[in-house]
C-alpha cells in the first residue's frame, strides 16, 4: 500500500526509455532492419511469455467462489447499526439522511411510540436510485447508517428497495458482539466496542 | 480400381474428416489454455474438468445458433464462402502422409489418401484456394470491415505465395520429387533437409504464418482493427466453418513443415510416427506461442517483408542451391 501512496516519481526507479531517432535515408533504414533481425528481439518476447507459463503465477480470481477483499471504507449497501451499550437501534429518526440525499432515494417516517419516544416507523432506501455517495453516512449524527461491503445487489427491477429491518444488524449478531463498524470518515475509535460498558437495563 | 482400394480410401477420408474436425475444436481449447497461462490467466475452467469440454459447448452453441443472412449481401457467395475455407483445408490434407505405412490384420495401410506425384504443389495450391473464403465472404458481406478484410486477404495472398513457392523450390530441386513420401524417404537416407536448406526452412515457416493467418500476420481478421474482418456478418455454423478451416489448416501445415524439412516419420517405425506427431505438436504450439508473444504487422509491412526481403532471399537461396548442385 505504501508503494501506491508514494507519488514521487523522481526517485522510484522510473526512467526515460531510450528511443532512437527514426532513420530518414535508405541506408539508415537498412541498417535498422539488419540490426533488429540479428538482435533477436522476437526471441526475447517468446521467452517472456514462456517464462510466465512456466512460473504459472495465475492472477485469476474465480469470482463466485473466490472474492477479492474489499476495503473497509467501501461504499456498498447500507447498514443500520446498534448501540454497543444497550443493543438498541442507533437511529434517532432525525431525518438528516433523507434531507441530504442527493438522489432522493431515502424515505423516512417517524411516529410517537407508546412511551412517547420518537420511533422510526418506516425507512426505505431505493437502491436503484442510490448513487452510493456516502453523504447519508457522513451526515448521520449517531453513526447509525453506514455503508457495508455487500455489493452483489443485482435485481430484476429498477426500483429495488431495501428496508430498515434488512439493513439493521440482527440482534443475535449484536449479542455475540460481532457487529462490524464502518472504518471510514467519522467512525468511532477502533476497538471501542471492547472498552464500552453495557448500560444496566434490568435490576 | 478394385473395391478394396475404394473402401480403404473412403474410410481414410472419413477418419481424417472426423479426427481433424474434432482436433480443430480441441485446438481452440489448447489455444485458449496456452494463451491464458502465458497471460497469467486460467482460461476455460467450468465446463468439465479443467474446462476440457468447453469446445463441445462451443460446438453446440455454433450448431444451434440461428444462421443469419443479412439483407444486402450477395447471398449465394455469402453462403458458399465458409465452405470454401473448410473444404479446401481438408482437400489439401489428401496429399499429406500423416503416419508411416503400417500393417493391420495382414492388410497394409498407407495413411495418405492419395500419394499423387504433385503432392506439394497440390497442397500449396489447394491451401491457397482457402484464402478465397475470406476474400469472397468479405466482399459479399456488404460491410466495410469485411471489405477491408477481403482486400487484406488479397494482399496476403499475393505476398506469401511467392515466398512459400520459391522457398520450397530449393528442397524440391534437391529431392527431385514433389511427393511428400519421397521427401520423407530422401531424408531418412540423407539426413534432414533443414541442415542443408536452413534458409528455405525459415522462409517456409514464415510463409506458413501468412498462409494460416496466424498472429504476426493476423491482419485478415484483426479483432482490434476490423472487428472480425470477413467473419463480422457471419453467425452460427457458417462462422464455425471458417474456424474449423483455420484450425485444420494450422494442423495440416504443422504436418507439412516437419515432413518437408525435419525428417517426417523417418524410417517408418513406431517411434518415427511418434516423432512426427511430436514435431507436429511443436509447430502447432509455436502458432499459439507467437500469438501470445508477438505484435501484428500492418498489411503494408507484410507486403514489404514478403516482396522486398523474403523473396530476394528465396531467389538467392534457389540460385546458390542450383550452383552447388551443378558443381
Amino acid at each position: 500500500m505504501e508503494a501506491f501512496n508514494d507519488r514521487n516519481v523522481t526517485d522510484n526507479g522510473y526512467f526515460m526509455v531510450d528511443i532512437e531517432d527514426y532513420p530518414t535515408d535508405g541506408w539508415g533504414k537498412f541498417k535498422r532492419v539488419v540490426k533488429r533481425t540479428i538482435k533477436g528481439e522476437l526471441f526475447v518476447g517468446l521467452w517472456v511469455v514462456m517464462r510466465e507459463m512456466i512460473d504459472f503465477k495465475i492472477h485469476t480470481v474465480k469470482y463466485p467462489e473466490e472474492k477479492m477483499p474489499i476495503g473497509p471504507r467501501y461504499r456498498a449497501i447500507h447498514k443500520m447499526k446498534r448501540l454497543w451499550e444497550s443493543d438498541t437501534e442507533r437511529c434517532i429518526g432525525c431525518g438528516l439522511c433523507e434531507k441530504i440525499c442527493v438522489s432522493n432515494c431515502i424515505r423516512i417516517d417517524t411516529k410517537r411510540d407508546e412511551n412517547s419516544r420518537k420511533e422510526v416507523s418506516q425507512y426505505t432506501i431505493n437502491l436503484g436510485r442510490c448513487i452510493y455517495c456516502g453523504y447519508c453516512a457522513e451526515v448521520c449524527p449517531e453513526l447509525a447508517i453506514t455503508h457495508g461491503g455487500e455489493y452483489e445487489n443485482a435485481s430484476d427491477q429498477r426500483e429495488h428497495f431495501t428496508m430498515y429491518e434488512d439493513m439493521l444488524t440482527p440482534i443475535d449478531v449484536m449479542k455475540e458482539g460481532k457487529q462490524l463498524e464502518f472504518e471510514g470518515f467519522g467512525s468511532i475509535t477502533p476497538h471501542e466496542e471492547q472498552r464500552v460498558k453495557k448500560t444496566p437495563l434490568a435490576y | 480400381m478394385d473395391s478394396a482400394y475404394l473402401i480403404e480410401t473412403i474410410i481414410k477420408i472419413v477418419i481424417i474428416m472426423v479426427i481433424f474436425s474434432a482436433l480443430s475444436g480441441i485446438g481452440t481449447y489448447f489455444e485458449r489454455k496456452v494463451l491464458a497461462f502465458m497471460q497469467r490467466r486460467l482460461g476455460p475452467t467450468y465446463v468439465g474438468p479443467y474446462g476440457v469440454l468447453q469446445f463441445g459447448a462451443d460446438a453446440i452453441k455454433l450448431f444451434t445458433k440461428e444462421d443469419i443472412i443479412p439483407s444486402g449481401v450477395v447471398e449465394k457467395i455469402f453462403r458458399i464462402a465458409p465452405v470454401i475455407t473448410a473444404a479446401t483445408a481438408f482437400i489439401a490434407a489428401s496429399a499429406i502422409p500423416f503416419l508411416p505405412q503400417f500393417t493391420i490384420f495382414g492388410y497394409t495401410v498407407h495413411p495418405i489418401v492419395s500419394d499423387m506425384n504433385v503432392g506439394i504443389l497440390f497442397i500449396l495450391g489447394v491451401m491457397a484456394i482457402g484464402l478465397y473464403g475470406p476474400l469472397l465472404g468479405g466482399m459479399a458481406s456488404a460491410n466495410k470491415y469485411s471489405l477491408i478484410s477481403a482486400a487484406r486477404s488479397a494482399a496476403v495472398f499475393i505476398s506469401y505465395e511467392v515466398v512459400s513457392g520459391l522457398a520450397l523450390l530449393a528442397p524440391i530441386m534437391i529431392v527431385g520429387s514433389l511427393s511428400l513420401i519421397d521427401f520423407n524417404n530422401y531424408q531418412a537416407e540423407h539426413g534432414w533437409l533443414v541442415w542443408s536448406q536452413p534458409v528455405a526452412f525459415i522462409l517456409f515457416w514464415i510463409a506458413a504464418f501468412a498462409e494460416t493467418g496466424r498472429t504476426p500476420f493476423h491482419l485478415i481478421a484483426n479483432d482490434h482493427e476490423i472487428i472480425d474482418g470477413f467473419g463480422t456478418e457471419y453467425s452460427g455454423m457458417r462462422w464455425g466453418l471458417f474456424f474449423i478451416g483455420e484450425y485444420a489448416n494450422m494442423f495440416f501445415i504443422s504436418f507439412v513443415i516437419p515432413l518437408i524439412f525435419l525428417g517426417g516419420f523417418g524410417d517408418g517405425t513406431f517411434f518415427g510416427a511418434l516423432a512426427l506427431l511430436g514435431k507436429m505438436a511443436f509447430f502447432f504450439f509455436f502458432f499459439l506461442w507467437t500469438r501470445a508473444a508477438w505484435p501484428d504487422v500492418r498489411p503494408d509491412q507484410l507486403m514489404w517483408l514478403c516482396w522486398k526481403v523474403l523473396m530476394p532471399i528465396a531467389v538467392i537461396n534457389v540460385v546458390i542451391t542450383g550452383f552447388v548442385m551443378m558443381f
